[in-house]
């Protein structure tokens, strides 16, 4: 058979695709479910470590159930709203919508000990692509408990240390946040920050941490990210209190 | 099934005599991008080399049927719907290997090795020697790959495979981490040195016409 005819040509490629198409959606549709679990459970990790407590992707939704006890979605009076689902919302999504429409979830653990945390979604810029994470306050919604970041693709041996407990991660534990002169109007780079990220001001400073040497730009986005974030939250932290 | 001599030769000359990366030159643009952990760079090889050898196969096993006018695009759906399968099916049942994969997992469709060995080998070739043809270019590919990653991450980070490996007080005598190294120009003046090294002690490598 002549290989190189038009109508074998459209043949084969018309063959192919609908082949490759039907492979791939397979593919998409068939995996979907277990890939949403397995964001769905990554979520509860993270939620979980910000608190202090290790676990596995085994145990992770049994913990969470024991140890997650309340989550709210809360608007930029500090209110809660009943319509959404906290554990669902898109942080993505709602930074890019206005202060007055935002609603963000926060979630209450309540620890072995009896104590209970509070958890605050965070998520900003970093150098090249978004940063994120959890920070999880002490019941005076001013000391840090703990804190988790994670990023999409900042530079290895770099900026990317935010993700490192031990490097990073670590120092944020019993620092104290600054809302007092917060103000939703402005930018995060125009105020004062909530917890300053800077090289070198963390040692003995209750409201700075160390930056990454090399990574000031992921460091200040750290920075910007809290202060946007936790700002957001000041209504509410004074409503609780 | 015995392999032949001649079968072996498909896998070991792509590490040395007709490796794609410092003879052919082909790859270059992931071997910059991941090489500045040899954790990346050694998950990256192996992704490689299993999409290699699966598209290497099947583009084999249709050489006879694929219309010669349309081949590139024909090669290029293979290898781009096998990336993409891989990555669901990493994403459903690894979700740790794919979150540390994340683009380079994309970055594969572009490596230019799999086009240039299923359009210069699978195209004319049956199925094994195939197959070995991409274990050996796979393996070629890696082998490169995951030197040029242990010089970078040592110097760049003291540190090897995520652990440190030069002793703190080496830092406190006042060594530095080469901070260059982490950046991609340094990848690519590795890939030359190795290149250097290579040409000078196989002398047949070296272009006559010059």
């Amino acid at each position: 058979m002549d290989t190189n005819s038009n109508s074998y040509i459209y043949i084969f490629s018309s063959v192919m695709v609908i082949i490759v198409a039907a492979a791939l959606s397979l593919a998409a549709t068939g995996l979907k479910e277990r890939q949403d679990k397995n964001v769905e459970i990554e979520k509860k990790q993270n939620l979980l470590s910000c608190v202090l407590i290790e676990s596995t992707v085994e145990d992770a939704e049994a913990k969470f159930d024991q140890h997650i006890v309340e989550k709210y979605t809360i608007d930029h009076q500090g209110k809660v709203v009943d319509a959404v689902d906290p554990f669902t919302i898109d942080m993505k999504a709602e930074l890019a919508k206005s202060i007055e429409e935002r609603h963000m979830p926060v979630f209450i653990a309540k620890l072995d000990d009896g104590s209970t945390k509070t958890i605050i979604p965070v998520r900003g810029t970093g150098l090249w692509g978004p940063i994120w994470g959890y920070v999880s306050l002490n019941d005076d919604n001013k000391t840090i408990y703990g804190a988790v970041f994670d990023h999409k693709s900042e530079t290895p041996g770099l900026g990317a240390e935010i993700s490192s407990y031990d490097q990073f991660q670590k120092q944020f534990e019993g620092k104290t946040i600054e809302l007092g002169s917060y103000d939703p109007a402005k930018e995060a780079k125009q105020q004062a920050p909530v917890l300053a990220v800077t090289k070198g001001m963390g040692e003995g400073n209750p409201n700075a941490v160390d930056g990454i040497s090399g990574g000031t730009i992921t460091s200040k986005g750290v920075q910007y990210m809290l202060t946007d974030c936790l700002g957001f939250f000041s209504p509410y932290f004074n409503q609780t209190h | 099934m015995a392999l032949t001599s001649k079968d072996l030769k498909l896998v070991t000359n792509p590490l040395n005599m007709e490796n794609p990366i410092t003879v052919q030159v082909l790859g270059i643009c992931s071997a910059l991008a991941i090489t500045v952990q040899m954790k990346s760079a050694v998950v990256m090889a192996l992704s490689v080399t299993v999409v290699l050898i699966f598209s290497n196969l099947i583009t084999s096993l249709l050489r006879n049927t694929i219309p010669n006018r349309i081949r590139i695009i024909v090669q290029l759906t293979i290898v781009a719907a096998l990336v993409i399968i891989v990555d669901q099916i990493l994403k459903a049942y690894v979700y740790d290997v794919s979150k540390q994969l994340s683009v380079f997992v994309g970055l594969i469709i572009t490596n230019c090795i799999l086009m240039g060995r299923l359009e210069a080998f699978a195209m004319g070739n049956k199925p094994l020697p195939s197959v070995l043809d991409a274990i050996g270019n796979g393996a070629g590919y890696g082998v490169i790959l995951i030197i040029v990653a242990f010089l970078r991450e040592l110097l760049g980070s003291g540190k090897i495979w995520g652990y440190q490996v030069v002793p703190d007080a080496f830092y406190e005598m006042g060594y530095v981490n080469n901070g260059l190294m982490i950046l991609p120009p340094m990848a690519l003046i590795t890939v030359g040195t190795i290149i250097w090294v290579q040409r000078s002690r196989y002398k047949q490598l070296i272009e006559q016409n010059g």
